[in-house]
């Protein structure tokens, strides 16, 4: 399979107080899903930012490879980072209220892109921008290219802002949590739009979400994400069947499942909160809230093989919790 | 015998203008809602953003009038209680606790404040009350000089419980509780919640768009689409025997964490629900994969089988 993006060892920081990307190393191969999953403040988006170059002025970034296809991103000029977004490199965002343009129409947005990118004729773009729409499930597209963005529901804004990412055909599409401000039944129409799309388009996918029935209906690949850093790295069945970091083993205990629930028995939950992480940080970050931690996790911690292709960030073993099963 | 809260037939519109010569929107917020709910039960509403549980929750908490019915709590009208009198039977915990708490104040003081309000309970006495609340919710005492900045998402969220408990209500209204919080923040939250219920004997009125967290704490359940109850049943009837067909979407959309399964196919269709604009007939039609023919002009209003209530032709 051949690399859409790769990352290695990226590192982000924000002024000399607050690390939010610690070494993240990640490969989205051609026609695949990868999730970044991982709670607030764990630095999801901003390696999502980072790829995208889209970083705020105070923030750092240094990689050791941050390639897209051939291009290397980390010594790439400004302006041909630019020429590649919303080209053959797209995102789109949680919110699509905020992300798109209150005060321009649907279809003056969306034909932007084409002719910036493309150079092709207004009337060109709008006709691109109204078969797009089509193809995501909205009725009456013409009509829509002259609405503004109040005048939409947050599910059809979601298609508006799926849409737009795909006007040039993008090879890799970065979804920052695309249905979290979306209703449940909204949410799985949209996530069906985006499989649908992926498989007639051959798109690869970084989807970053929080929410692990997401990446388990979704994902090739996962990353598990917690203070900057993969903790866990594996194929999605081999993430759900062994999942090896305590974090990943907590995270799927806490997730209340319909129909498996026994009334008055506690969830499982993770005592404690995300530590504030600064540059010169040592060891493991999720020791003070691990209840296997020992005074060996202050320092740095190995990463270790679970499996083929699944490796974890602790000083366990990878039959740990099978060996304290048994 | 007389219920913990008692709703009957609430109905909740709210006017905008729209602009000169054009009619006002009226949003049927709450859409003509009955319930009762005994001592000690948790009654969990669940519904999509705009389907009047929020508003709901607002008028049973008596800070938003009802146009039209009336809210009984322990018997007594809602309408004729004196606030203070309102506030050591009923409380609300809200969504955001970034929002619900003042910054300007210390965690004490927040927690104080429905005492205070109260005038006549002793200084010292409330000095207690707040020590005891606060370690009850698992907030340790040197916190309690913190202003609300200095928590976390939870801490803030134990802090909004501790203010609503600190009066000893009988009844606790919580608008989507643990919404805005992460996964494992919102387990130790619920898990909270859940104890404080059990051992202080407390009734819930547990609002959230998570069936999971619903079906995990509730005792009942209430479906709500477009401003009505269209099924509400016991919780264990709800999950395994969905009657609705709007229920059965909700239930289908739910994704486990189960790889594998992919993403289902809800069958609703593109047309969203619009609370200023309620299809007649069966307000659910335009979305129904099972729509007939009847559904369009025939209102299924208060339809109970085997005690249970839900609002569609379809099971007759």
């Amino acid at each position: 399979m051949t690399p859409v993006l790769e990352a290695a060892n990226l590192r982000v920081t924000f002024g000399t107080t607050v690390a939010a990307v610690r070494g993240v190393s990640l490969t989205v191969n051609r026609g695949e899903t990868h999730c970044l999953v991982g709670e607030s403040g764990c630095g999801k988006s901003v390696t999502a930012l980072a790829v995208m170059g889209l970083l705020t002025r105070n923030a750092h970034r240094t990689a050791d490879v941050l390639r897209f296809h051939d291009f290397d991103l980390t010594r790439l000029p400004e302006r041909a980072v630019a020429r590649l977004r919303g080209d053959r490199l797209a995102m789109i965002f949680q919110e699509p209220m905020t992300s798109l343009n209150p005060a321009y129409t649907i279809g003056s947005q969306m034909a932007e892109v084409l002719e910036r990118h493309r150079g092709v004729s207004r009337a060109a773009a709008l006709d691109r921008a109204a078969d797009l729409l089509g193809r995501v499930g909205i009725t009456a597209p013409g009509m829509r290219l002259g609405q503004y963005p109040h005048q939409l529901s947050g599910g059809l804004r979601q298609r508006v802002m799926i849409s737009m990412a795909l006007m040039c055909e993008p090879e890799l599409l970065i979804a920052d949590e695309p249905t979290t401000a979306l209703d449940v039944t909204v949410q799985a129409q949209i996530l069906r739009l985006l499989q649908t799309l992926q498989r007639e388009l051959g798109l690869s996918l970084l989807l970053i979400t929080h929410d692990l029935g997401i990446v388990a209906r979704m994902a090739d690949r996962v990353s598990v994400m917690y203070a900057g850093e993969v903790v866990e790295s594996a194929t999605t069945d081999a993430l759900f069947a062994s999942p090896t970091h305590p974090y990943t083993r907590g995270l799927l205990r806490c997730i209340p499942v319909p129909g498996s629930v026994r009334r008055g028995e506690p969830l499982g939950s993770i005592p404690g909160v995300v530590p504030r992480i600064a540059p010169d940080y040592t060891g493991c970050a999720f020791r003070d809230r691990c209840a296997h931690a020992i005074a060996d996790c202050a320092r740095a911690v190995p990463r270790q093989q679970a499996g083929v292709a699944h490796d974890y960030l602790c000083r366990l073993p990878s039959d740990w919790a099978r060996a304290e099963a048994a | 015998m007389t219920h913990a809260v008692e709703v009957r037939n609430v109905r909740r519109v709210f006017r905008t203008r729209a602009g000169m010569l054009v009619p006002d929107r009226v949003v049927r917020a709450v859409d003509g809602v009955s319930f009762t709910l005994a001592a000690g039960d948790v009654l969990g509403i669940v519904g999509e953003s705009g389907c009047g549980k929020s508003t709901l929750a607002r008028v049973i908490l008596g800070l938003l009038p009802a146009d039209e019915g009336e809210v009984l709590i322990d018997g007594r009208s809602l309408a004729a209680m004196d606030r203070r009198e309102r506030a050591r039977l009923i409380q609300p915990v809200f969504q955001d606790p970034y929002s619900s708490l003042n910054p300007r104040q210390r965690v004490r003081n927040i927690v104080g404040l429905p005492l205070a309000a109260q005038g006549n309970i002793p200084i010292a006495q409330q000095r207690d009350r707040v020590m005891e609340m606060l370690a009850r919710v698992g907030i340790s005492a040197d916190m309690a000089d913190r202003l609300p900045a200095q928590l976390s998402g939870g801490q803030r969220q134990r802090v909004a419980i501790a203010r609503a408990l600190v009066l000893r209500p009988r009844i606790v209204v919580c608008d989507e509780p643990t919404s805005a919080l992460d996964v494992s923040v919102q387990a130790q939250i619920l898990n909270l919640l859940a104890e404080l219920q059990r051992d202080l004997g407390l009734t819930y009125l547990f609002i959230s768009h998570n069936l999971a967290v619903v079906e995990h704490i509730a005792t009942e359940v209430a479906v709500m689409y477009l401003g009505r109850f269209v099924e509400q049943a016991p919780v264990d009837a709800l999950f395994r025997d969905p009657r609705h067909p709007y229920t059965r979407a909700l239930l289908a959309s739910v994704l486990t964490p189960e790889p594998g399964k992919g993403i289902p196919d809800v069958g609703l269709g593109e047309s969203y629900p619009d609370p200023a604009n309620i299809p007649p007939g069966c307000r659910f039609h335009p979305r129904c994969p099972l729509v007939q023919e009847r559904c369009r002009s025939e209102t299924p209003e208060g339809i109970v089988r085997d005690g249970r209530l839900t609002e569609c032709l379809l099971v007759e």
